[in-house]
Parts: C-alpha cells; structure tokens; sequence
C-alpha cells in the first residue's frame, strides 16, 4: 500500500443555512442546490468541477436535478453521523483517484414544513421522486420499460435488429448449458426468443433476465495480505462509476450508457484495452444492456453491438466469452445482479470454473448497471501474472 | 383502464400543473440559454442561472423512442398501449402515451399533437396522438 489516507484529501469550501426565526425560506432540493453553489463559491469552484457527490438519501435524484454526471457516488445514510462517513468515503475516493472534487450537502425544513403545513416525510427513503411526476403516470412497466424504449431507439439509428439482440440470448444460455447451478440450461434458438411472447416492444420474454433466488458476497484486503492467504488473488486493476440519469426520460443519449465514462476509466487505470479482456461479465438484465455494453466498453464501436455479437462471438468457443455463468438471462437474477458478476470474474480467474472456464484467464472485467442504465461501474480484475 | 396514478406536484412544477387545469401546456425555460428546463427546477442545470420563467407551448411533437406494453394485465390495464419518449418542438423530452390509433402503427420520427386526459383532481394529463390521426394499418409481408 503506497496511498493512505493521510494528507491526500482537504475540505476547500463549505457553508450552512440557518435562521434566529428558526425558519428557512427556501427548501427541498431549491435549499440543497443553494447551499452546493454557496460552498462551491467559497472554493472558487464551479458545478462543472464537480466529479463526486454524496447525499444521505438520493445522490443519484440529487444529480440529475443538478444536471451532473458523477463518477463517485454515495448514498450512505447512516442518520446523524452520515456527512463525517461521506467525508471519509470522499477521502478514500479522492485518494485512489477516483473523484478529485466531491461535494456532500443537506437540507431539511421540519419546522417551517409543519407550520406551512407542506406534508411531512412527503419523500420517501429515496427523497423527492420526479419519476413520480412525470413518468409513473404514464404506466411504462418497471423495469423492462426503459430498455425497450432504448432498444427501440438503438433499432432505429443503427439498424439493430430482434434477431441480433437473441443472438446474445442464445449465446448466454450456451454458456449456462455449462454451469450446473444455472436456472435454465436447456438450448434456445434465435426462433425461440422470437416466438417468445412479446413483453415491452422490441423485447421478448426471452430478451429478459430471470427471477430468482440468490445471494452472494466478496472479501477484498491489501494486495500484501491477500498472497499471504488461500486461494490465488484477484487483483483489483482498475475502477470506475458514472451515473448521468434516474428517469429514463432524462437519459442524455439512449443509445449511449455512462458506462461509455466509467469502462474507459476503469481500462485506463487498469492498463488494459477490450482486446485484453478474457472475460466480460456484463449486466445482462435484458439482451439490450448486454450489447450497450459491448459498445460502450469499446468492445466494438457505437451501434455496431448487433453485427458483433452475431455467429456466437460471445458463446463458449466464441472470440470474447461473456457471462459465463449464464449470466441474468440463464443463471440467476434476483434484482440486483451485480455481485454475481464478481463473483463470476474471480473464479474464472482463478481457474475454478470446471467445464466452462476460460482457458488462460488472466483480465476479467465485472460491468453492472443499475436502475435504468443509469449507473454503471467498471471492475477490472487480473491474475498475478497482470500485475 | 384502471384509474392512472396521479402525478405529484413538485415546488417547482406548481405553474405546469396549474396551467393544465386550463388544458394548456407551459413550459419552463432559462432566459439565459433560451432553452427550455424540463423538468422544471430552482435553476438551470446547463448555466446554473435562476433567471427562469413560464411560456406556452406549441404542444407539437415527434416521437423519440416507443414501446408497446404487449403484457397490459402487468400494469392493470386491459389492452395493450404505448408508452413513448417524445420531443416537444421547443427541445424538451416527455415521457407520454400516444393515444388515437393503433399501438402498432406508431413509429419513431412520428409527428404527434398534444391531447389532454382529465385527473380527478381538476388537472389535465398531457398525452400525444397522431398529427395525422388514425393511420392505415400497414399489413407486414
């Protein structure tokens, strides 16, 4: 360990709102914005600086209000004491590179709230919901809705076709064929997915991820303490995050994830490019994400993901294996997906795959997707020959 | 159709939702870029500017992306219907339902006119429908 935490990071701005009235004017996420701009003002810094945010209940709903796209995020609520863990987390993130200008902000108004009679708790765990306003009255179904709005776009400017997007179906359900603990490992064709009942237009049933049972979990240490220890290590050589949206209708580009941010990040820090990578575990909560992916990690160029991934060039035997395991289309999904595609990169790394390793693995890449493609983050992971 | 969950009410958004009760489509916009701000906020998130006001809009529209939801008893609805992403010709983007033709003959790159669904609540629901209107079902080879 070369970085500490020690003089890495310093708080350069601050500033705080309050009243001998005990009441504030302003509120909500207007009180929020104001208190970001008046510390932001007092570092000399501006929104367009900022790379990291932290907000005890949406930090995702908080940017999008803002307008930013973040590559270091946090949401740790941890009551009173949430802004000295956000300090030490934007400490941490700073001195590994991660962020280089994070703000932290809070707000609330309980006594003006009661007295203007505003609803209280009028947010839920989340905060203010403007998914609430302008999208969940219109009734797109959750959470398929989004992806086939962007296959539907993805379609239309590149030309993508229903067959292209089964081909990664059929390709992951290959690769199930060989893990004992998949769901579904019996054979599908393109036709299959095809006359598989149409859920959200341009996706079939088969187009979408599993529901299921499942659990899992990861240990990290230092890289010194991990080759004191049992099992070959799994190197962390890169990570990288960005979110640009919460609501579909704010995606700025619906063809284009912020995983086209935080993938090249990730391989920059890592030192490796696409053609590195010997396995590629990909969110695949649908056929659509999967080869968003492919594009955004520059795996192939935009729009290009459906020519790529046909003829099996994701299947066991095929030039880039891709979710291994069988991925959310054939494994298991049981909502959030993302730790099984560590768990998938460390065992193809460290050979313990059986019938479906990866001959020779030494980068795999874990690429999850949250909400609706709105946040992605980039594990890079290699053997120790990668060091 | 089951009753529609009624949209909130954001600080923000108070004139948009006021304005709908005269079956009007408002929209924010920073003065500073021109530009309109959806959805609407304390200030504009391309400048940082607060000089915001409301002006009408011409509720014309083309549609961005689209889905038909071909499983409407998931969402407690009866028949399939369409969800889409349209662009306002002002530059900003709504989610909506394009009703008045068939679901399957809406396109992206179809142009569509705002049309308005009474809430319970006094407001008006912008929806999308067909400058065209009902358009011929095109028969697929």
């Amino acid at each position: 360990m070369t970085e500490t935490l020690r003089g890495a990071a310093a708080i350069v701005g601050v500033a705080d709102a309050a009243s001998p009235t005990g009441e504030l004017d302003r509120f909500g996420r207007d009180l929020e914005t104001q208190m970001v701009f008046e510390a932001l003002e007092d570092a000399g810094l501006s929104l367009a600086d900022v790379d990291g945010l932290c907000h005890s209940q949406s930090a995702m709903g908080f940017a999008e209000y803002l307008g930013i796209h973040p590559c270091f995020t946090d949401s740790t609520n941890t009551g009173g004491s949430s802004f000295e863990v956000h300090a030490e987390h934007a400490a941490a993130a700073i001195t590994a590179g991660l962020a280089d200008v994070v703000v932290s902000v809070y707000a609330a108004t309980p006594r003006s709230d009661r007295k203007r009679r505003r609803p209280m708790n009028r947010f839920g765990p989340n905060g203010p919901s403007p998914g609430a306003e302008w999208e969940w009255p219109y009734r797109l179904r959750m959470p398929i809705g989004p992806y086939a709005l962007a296959a539907s776009r993805h379609m239309h400017e590149f030309g993508t076709t229903s067959e292209q997007l089964a081909e990664i179906a059929v390709s992951t359900r290959k690769w199930a064929a060989l893990n004992p603990c998949a769901r579904f490992r019996n054979p599908i064709t393109v036709e299959d997915v095809l006359s598989s009942p149409l859920q959200c237009s341009p996706l079939h049933l088969l187009d979408c991820c599993l529901v299921t049972d499942g659990a899992g979990a990861f240990v990290m240490t230092s890289a010194a303490r991990a080759k004191t220890l049992r099992k070959p290590p799994a190197y962390v050589l890169g990570a990288a995050t960005c979110h640009d949206h919460m609501m579909i209708s704010q995606m700025p580009d619906l063809t284009t994830t912020p995983g086209a941010v935080s993938g090249p990040a990730a391989f920059r820090t890592a030192g490796v490019k696409p053609d590195d990578v010997d396995v590629l575990m990909g969110y695949d909560s649908f056929t659509i994400t999967a080869l968003l992916h492919l594009e955004d990690l520059g795996f192939c160029a935009k729009g290009e993901g459906g020519a790529f991934v046909e003829n099996g060039r994701t299947a066991p035997g095929g030039q880039l294996p891709m979710n291994t395991n069988g991925g959310g289309l054939s494994y298991t999904h049981p909502g959030m997906y993302g730790m099984f595609l560590i768990v998938e990169a460390v065992r193809q790394l460290r050979g313990e795959c059986g019938d479906r390793q990866v001959h020779g693995a030494d980068v795999a890449v874990a690429h999850g997707s949250g909400m609706v493609l709105s946040c992605m983050s980039t594990i890079v992971l290699g053997t120790e020959t990668t060091l | 159709m089951s009753e529609r969950l009624a949209p909130t009410i954001s600080p923000e958004s108070e004139p948009f939702w006021a304005a709908t009760r005269e079956r009007r489509l408002v929209l924010q916009w920073c003065t500073t870029c021109d530009e309109p701000v959806q959805f609407p906020r304390s200030f504009c998130p391309r400048c940082q500017h607060s000089s915001l006001e409301w002006r009408d809009a011409s509720g014309s529209a083309t549609v961005h992306a689209v889905t038909v939801n071909h499983r409407p008893e998931a969402m407690g609805e009866e028949q399939p219907y369409v969800v889409a992403l349209v662009d306002l010709d002002e530059g900003a983007r709504f989610m909506t339902n394009i009703v008045g033709c068939a679901p399957e003959d809406v396109r992206i790159g179809m142009e569509v006119r705002i049309t308005w669904e009474a809430l319970e609540d006094g407001r008006n629901l912008p929806l999308f429908t067909p400058v065209s209107g009902p358009v011929a079902h095109p028969k697929e080879a």
